[in-house]
């Protein structure tokens, strides 16, 4: 499975809503992510990928669209 | 050594349930429920200050101890939303509860500053005796500037907690705290003289839910404690959806976590005291158990305190 539908499948967990939007797309624009759905989907992120984002990196904006979480996550590779 | 010795609080008469403060900002209970847990909340009258709430919540707290205002040495008031820039509330507060032999110290921070003003007593009782430790806040007077925005409007209310801490003895010892502070967010949650609260709810949410939980297993590991066996959490009243992730974070349940926010809404540095007042009149310290406090608030600051009780 490639990153961005990794990610969609992610967000679909978190959110319980089925992910309609473009890679580009702001997810918190679009209704996708909460402010508490936010954290969770970062848990999430960490769980799958078994990394640690550090807290100076929780930015909302990194995790805004799918392209800046697949961004975001290839920097760390 | 120092002690949590008593607890006191005092909150205006007034509710303000969801209808009426969604009707300002066009929302409704259903929307304000699901979003922060909060049903209603108080409002002070006019000539309800912050330092007139601090002091009814102190004298609260002494009336059910055996100190009295003249063997108090510190008096610390934490307040984010004082009504002047000086002198802030604690010198009046001071004054009005007869602390004669007392040193006043405010501490400006919003929602951490109660939990600040316990660790920084901690540390302090040792020289100054008995410390009554203040959170008091008026938030009615903050959320109710234009523009009113809807997010920030319906998550706060006012009122005030207190505790005694002293160097012999109370219902609690201090076992340790851990505070912590980055100024790289403080412009996520600030309050500028007459402007309106801005906040980054999605920030803050993201920052706090990492942030508490850590604090919070930092203290417990120092102390070779499990957070399983703590016998209640005692957290800033922000939002119920923010204190049930940092339970989940710490692996305990939600309802080892004592909530009223449903009752009072967010009361920022206030809301922590007067959940420790609820909860140690409705419950209270079992010998030798583990009781955490936690907060976190602009700056952003945020921390934990352990205590055992005695």
């Amino acid at each position: 499975m490639d990153k961005q539908a990794t990610i969609q499948r992610l967000i679909e967990a978190v959110s319980k809503k089925k992910v309609s939007v473009a890679p580009d797309e702001s997810l918190f624009d679009s209704g996708l992510l909460d402010s508490f759905a936010l954290p969770d989907l970062v848990a999430a992120l960490e769980q799958e990928y078994s990394i640690r984002i550090p807290d100076s990196d929780l930015n909302p904006r990194k995790f805004d669209t799918i392209e800046r979480i697949e961004a975001y996550l290839d920097s760390l590779s | 050594m120092a002690f949590l010795r008593e607890f006191g609080m005092w909150l205006p008469s007034r509710v303000v349930t969801n209808a009426e403060i969604g009707e300002k900002v066009g929302t409704d209970n259903d929307w304000i429920r699901n979003v922060s847990g909060i049903e209603e909340r108080r409002f002070a009258a006019a000539d309800e200050t912050v330092a007139v709430m601090a002091t009814r919540a102190a004298e609260d707290c002494l009336s059910r101890s055996d100190v009295s205002p003249d063997q108090i040495g510190m008096v610390i008031v934490a307040s984010g939303s004082s009504e002047r820039r000086f002198p802030g509330p604690a010198t009046t507060a001071a004054q009005a509860l007869g602390c004669k032999n007392a040193v006043a110290l405010d501490l400006p921070l919003a929602s951490a500053g109660a939990l600040f003003g316990l660790s920084l007593a901690s540390r302090l009782a040792e020289k100054f005796g008995h410390i009554l430790v203040i959170g008091s806040e008026k938030m009615s007077s903050v959320v109710l500037t234009e523009p009113m925005e809807r997010g920030v409007a319906v998550l706060f209310g006012d009122g005030a907690g207190a505790c005694l801490v002293s160097a012999d003895k109370g219902l609690a010892r201090i076992v340790d705290s851990w505070l912590g502070s980055d100024g790289s967010y403080a412009e996520d949650l600030r309050l500028e003289f007459d402007r309106p609260l801005a906040m980054n709810g999605r920030s803050v949410i993201l920052q706090a839910s990492r942030k508490i939980p850590s604090a919070i297993q930092y203290v417990l590991d120092q102390a070779g404690v499990l957070a399983q066996t703590v016998q209640v959490y005692l957290m800033h009243q922000a939002n119920q959806n923010l204190i049930d992730r940092v339970a989940q974070a710490i692996g305990v349940s939600s309802e080892r976590f004592y909530s009223n926010i449903r009752r009072y809404g967010n009361t920022s540095s206030a809301s922590m005291l007067i959940a420790a007042t609820e909860w140690s009149r409705e419950v209270g310290f079992a010998t030798g158990e583990p009781v955490v406090f936690a907060a976190f608030g602009a700056g952003f600051n945020w921390g934990a305190l352990l205590v055992e009780g005695e």
